[in-house]
């Protein structure tokens, strides 16, 4: 069997006192379009910084591909691993072109000095995100699914094999969204390139991914297809509200919030103690 | 468009400013209380016979040292700003933010007023005060869990401000005539210029403005935020570490023997950015070429504008500076 291309063992992890991450184990093969769901605190991007280095484990060891994440220089493992991160500030005044080519430092010395070959990447990581018409624009000035656009094909010209993003679609509208989720799909099919990424949006989610992970106060609740993980029980248990599961037409599971309208008279909704005159 | 690649825009720009930065040099050199003109510079570099000959060592024994000066305090403070910006990544910041000012000032002034001499020992009290205070900051800093930007700036925006109440209360003790060393110091004084102070500058100037250039293309990837920047790859504690260090050292030398010269490290970086754009390896030659001949400029206003006398240079780069900085500001947003 081929080595996974994430293998997370027993990892825990805290900040200062808080533990946030409880012994978690999954793993995610190659070419996954891997999902990670849960509420707000969950510890969804902790594990994502988790996955790319930028936190250490407190107990625990992750495996990119075979070899322990620990024993990987920061470069190597840049070469391995992309990250997109959460609202990333781009408020540098960058053109496009030359913040697409930053993601060439992995691959190259000191000075960042750029071959040909480097410019020839950037252009088809451009091209490949429909971002190739924006080139010469000040990053600061683009609209936000432009932007989001830009911060993946800076990714995207690192060349990785696991590309980490953590909630690409917020603030986008629906359109953009899907553009976004398809981007990752195209990346995933074409190139092999195995996708992991953090949404608060479940049904989006269970549109795209291959597995998913639900994750609530810092322990897996669920893991596996879409299927088995947008289930109301899981789910319930991990937000804390009542939940309605149906199955599109297509196949694919929806989670709705039960509006308190639906709510059988007389009983009021769960933590709120009713009133009595 | 087309992205030249970053050797040919290096080059593009050094071919750019030299001219700027020789056309300053010779100015200064020409010009200034003691006569002499492009005429009298160009017949002393021929080897010429000069008509006064006093011009000659007007020219090459008191211009030259003041002037080389002028150009490597220029290189420094934009240098220390351009990194410092970059570092903190905050448009505000100037070489002096974390400090190096105001604890290279509380030495001077300690050795003003122990009577020691300017050179060497003066400069050495002050450069002493500006590691004290970096120190001091390595000690907040590594308090904290890890080296959050906005810890570092805050520890030493409160050095400074705490040093600042330590040199007025100095100077509300002292009232003699060492009132007026410590003020000129404070305002930033050229005029005791030595060729051993140009060299010790200019050693340590040659070898962090190298070194910066080595670091030039990680502060390009510390613009992109923590968490990008560690997932391309950068150390980027080794690197904050490092860009300090140097930093810190340039500065605290240039301050050390020139005292405070301020706005030069906030105009020239941002002015550099403006022409040139956001890369660090383009930005690093373009704030020594253009900071130094800048710095050349404002020391000769300084020298030729009174009637008598001379003002502090420091007035002049204060005077121009915050009004460019505030033009550059507007045309950055635009």
């Amino acid at each position: 069997m081929n080595p996974a291309a994430i293998a997370v063992q027993e990892v825990s992890f805290a900040y200062e006192e808080a533990a946030v991450l409880e012994g978690i184990s999954f793993r995610v093969e190659e070419g996954d379009y891997f999902v990670i769901i849960g509420p707000n605190g969950s510890g969804k991007t902790t594990l994502l910084k988790l996955l790319c280095g930028l936190l250490k484990p407190r107990a625990g060891t992750i495996r990119l591909f075979g070899a322990p994440l620990s024993r990987r220089r920061r470069k190597a493992l840049a070469r391995l691993a992309a990250l997109v991160p959460q609202a990333a500030s781009a408020e540098a005044p960058f053109r496009v072109e030359e913040f697409v080519l930053l993601g060439r430092a992995p691959h190259q010395g000191l000075l960042g000095l750029e071959t040909p070959e480097d410019l020839a990447i950037a252009r088809e990581a451009m091209a490949f995100t429909g971002t190739a018409h924006l080139a010469s624009r000040r990053l600061d000035r683009l609209s936000g699914g432009e932007r989001q656009r830009v911060l993946i094909a800076r990714a995207v010209c690192q060349r990785p094999r696991i590309l980490l993003l953590d909630e690409p679609t917020a603030y986008l509208d629906l359109a953009h969204q899907a553009q976004i989720m398809d981007l990752m799909e195209a990346l995933r099919a074409e190139r092999g390139v195995t996708v992991v990424l953090v949404s608060h949006d479940v049904n989006l989610a269970a549109m795209y991914a291959s597995r998913m992970l639900l994750l609530a106060a810092g322990r897996i609740l669920a893991a596996g297809p879409p299927g088995e993980v947008i289930a109301k029980g899981p789910l319930e248990a991990a937000y804390g509200c009542p939940l309605a599961v149906e199955t599109t037409p297509g196949g694919v599971p929806r989670v709705s919030l039960v509006p308190n309208g639906r709510r059988p008279a007389g009983r009021p909704p769960p933590g709120v103690r009713e009133v009595r005159p | 468009m087309r992205t030249p690649l970053p050797i040919a825009r290096i080059l593009r720009v050094k071919a750019l400013l030299l001219p700027v930065f020789a056309a300053a040099l010779l100015a200064g050199l020409a010009w200034g209380s003691g006569g002499g003109g492009p005429g009298a510079l160009w017949r002393s570099i021929a080897g010429l016979p000069l008509e006064d000959p006093v011009l000659a060592d007007i020219f090459w024994k008191i211009r030259l040292p003041r002037v080389l000066l002028a150009a490597l305090t220029g290189a420094v403070l934009s240098l220390g700003g351009l990194v410092f910006q970059a570092l903190l990544r905050n448009p505000l910041a100037e070489p002096y933010i974390l400090g190096i000012s105001g604890g290279a000032a509380i030495g001077a002034i300690l050795g003003i007023l122990a009577g020691l001499p300017r050179f060497p020992w003066g400069s050495l009290a002050a450069f002493a005060g500006a590691m004290g205070t970096v120190g001091l900051l390595a000690l907040f800093s590594s308090w904290r869990t890890g080296l959050g930007k906005d810890a570092l700036l805050l520890s030493g925006v409160m050095i400074n401000a705490f040093c600042g109440a330590v040199i007025l209360f100095l100077i509300s003790v002292t009232s003699d005539v060492r009132l007026f060393n410590i003020l000129s110091w404070l305002m930033g004084d050229l005029s005791l210029a030595a060729m051993e102070q140009v060299a010790l500058l200019a050693a340590v100037t040659a070898v962090s403005a190298a070194a910066l250039f080595f670091l030039s293309h990680g502060m390009n990837l510390i613009l992109l935020g923590r968490d990008t920047a560690l997932s391309l790859g950068v150390r980027l504690e080794a690197l904050t570490w490092a860009l300090l260090a140097v930093t810190s050292l340039m500065v605290g030398v240039s301050v050390s023997l020139c005292g405070l010269l301020g706005f030069v490290g906030l105009v020239m970086p941002h002015l550099m950015r403006l022409l040139f754009g956001p890369d660090h390896r383009v930005l690093v030659p373009a704030c020594v070429l253009g900071g130094g001949a800048y710095m050349i400029f404002c020391d000769l206003l300084a020298r030729i504008l009174p009637r008598q006398g001379e003002m502090p240079v420091g007035v002049v780069t204060a005077l121009i500076g915050a009004p460019a900085f505030i033009f550059l500001l507007r045309r950055a947003a635009r």
